[in-house]
């Protein structure tokens, strides 16, 4: 049987393979979503770079 | 030359499942009840919650509760292939290898704790991965062949979901997640004794120390009472909590009236009797008890509905 020709175990791979596709691209989709609601309801967040960290940064001492 | 293709063929067979098989793994009808129930949790508690953080908390809890299903199937196979009802479980039918099974319970089980940690809070993650651990090692690994009190404690597992829905909400335990989580916690022993009535040579096969094989149908028949009466009054009290209204106390009222009469007569019934109408009684109280369930739980949703739009 040359290799070219689609047996079922083919289709059975193909269904499978589409499967984890549509999940990992809907994971994609709600770490995104997420993401967005978390921001857009001001939860707090840091940066851990290009930002200053608020909780690291020392408290400023009462001027003279 | 070599024909490749001869080999892989004689291989389909076994260890190369459809997608269907991996989905079949996380026991999606076990998965439903997770989701609702986890739902009404979420939507009864106090506060509000944005909807796309709501819609990833009620996806992880079921796919948590999916990786303890999967989880279950990996290490219950032998058990599986024995009796009827799961003989043709993806598996021990030889579609997935157990070793699937166990990786994908496994990385579920990470994802699903991590990501509900991740969208909500971690006291919400910490009660999913103590309910994958709790189903997962002490039900399916130790209880389930050690005491037929098995359901009853394994029961648990299955009753934390409306809570985790809680807290994922509040951040918080408070009494109505504990009614809520009581609710389902009492109604499994009746549910899954009732079916094992009508299922019995089943889990006799399979040496599951189940009630009806350890201490005979007539002790199930009075422990099926005894837990439905012992049900009534924390399904009525849950009523009486802020959660509910007068749409679920009514509900509460009718449904536990109908549930006790049926735990009523499977106890008065014995074995001659019930092999006479194929265990037509046992057959219907547990059909009812998956409704009574729903129903429950759908009373809270239009009870909590009802306060949003300001009828009550």
């Amino acid at each position: 049987m040359p290799i070219t020709q689609t047996h079922d175990l083919h289709k059975r791979r193909f269904g499978r393979n589409v499967g984890v596709a549509l999940c990992l691209v809907a994971f994609a989709a709600i770490v995104f979503g997420l993401s967005v609601a978390k921001i857009t309801q001001g939860a707090s967040m840091e940066a851990f770079d290009h930002t200053p960290r608020v909780s690291l940064t020392p408290p400023m001492e009462e001027s003279q | 030359m070599t024909d490749l293709t001869t080999n892989t063929t004689s291989q389909a067979a076994e260890g190369d499942a459809r997608f269907g098989d991996y989905v079949a793994l996380l026991k999606p009808r076990v998965m439903s009840l997770v989701v609702f129930t986890a739902l009404v949790g979420l939507l009864v508690a106090p506060g509000s919650i944005n909807p796309m953080i709501a819609f990833t908390a009620i996806l992880f809890i079921a796919l948590g509760g999916g990786a303890s299903g999967a989880l279950n199937m990996w290490y219950d196979a032998d058990v599986d292939a024995v009796m009827r009802r799961t003989a043709k479980r993806p598996v021990p039918a030889g579609r997935v290898t157990s070793g699937e099974a166990l990786s994908l319970g496994l990385w579920l089980s990470a994802i699903s704790v991590a990501m509900l940690g991740l969208a909500t809070n971690w006291m919400a993650a910490a009660l999913l991965a103590f309910t994958i651990f709790f189903y997962a090692v002490i039900y399916t690994m130790w209880l389930k062949r050690a005491t037929p009190q098995n359901i009853v404690i394994g029961g648990a597992a299955g009753a934390f979901p409306p809570m985790i829905g809680w807290v994922a909400a509040t951040g918080s335990i408070s009494l109505e997640a504990v009614l809520m989580f009581g609710l389902i916690f009492i109604w499994t022993p009746p549910h899954f004794w009732a079916l094992a009535l009508f299922m019995k040579s089943d889990y006799h096969e399979a040496k599951i120390p189940m009630l009806t094989v350890t201490h005979g149908r007539r002790e199930t028949r009075r422990q099926i009472l005894i837990y439905t009466v012992v049900l009534a009054p924390v399904a009525l009290w849950l009523g009486f909590t802020p959660v509910a209204g007068p749409v679920y106390l009514a509900a509460a009222v009718v449904l536990n009236a109908i549930f006790l009469k049926g735990a009523w007569d499977i106890w008065r019934r014995d074995e001659v009797m019930a092999e006479a109408d194929g265990y037509a009684v046992e057959k219907r109280v547990f059909r009812f008890s998956l409704y009574y369930l729903f129903l429950h739980f759908g009373a809270l949703l239009v009870d909590a509905g009802l306060r949003g739009a300001g009828v009550m």
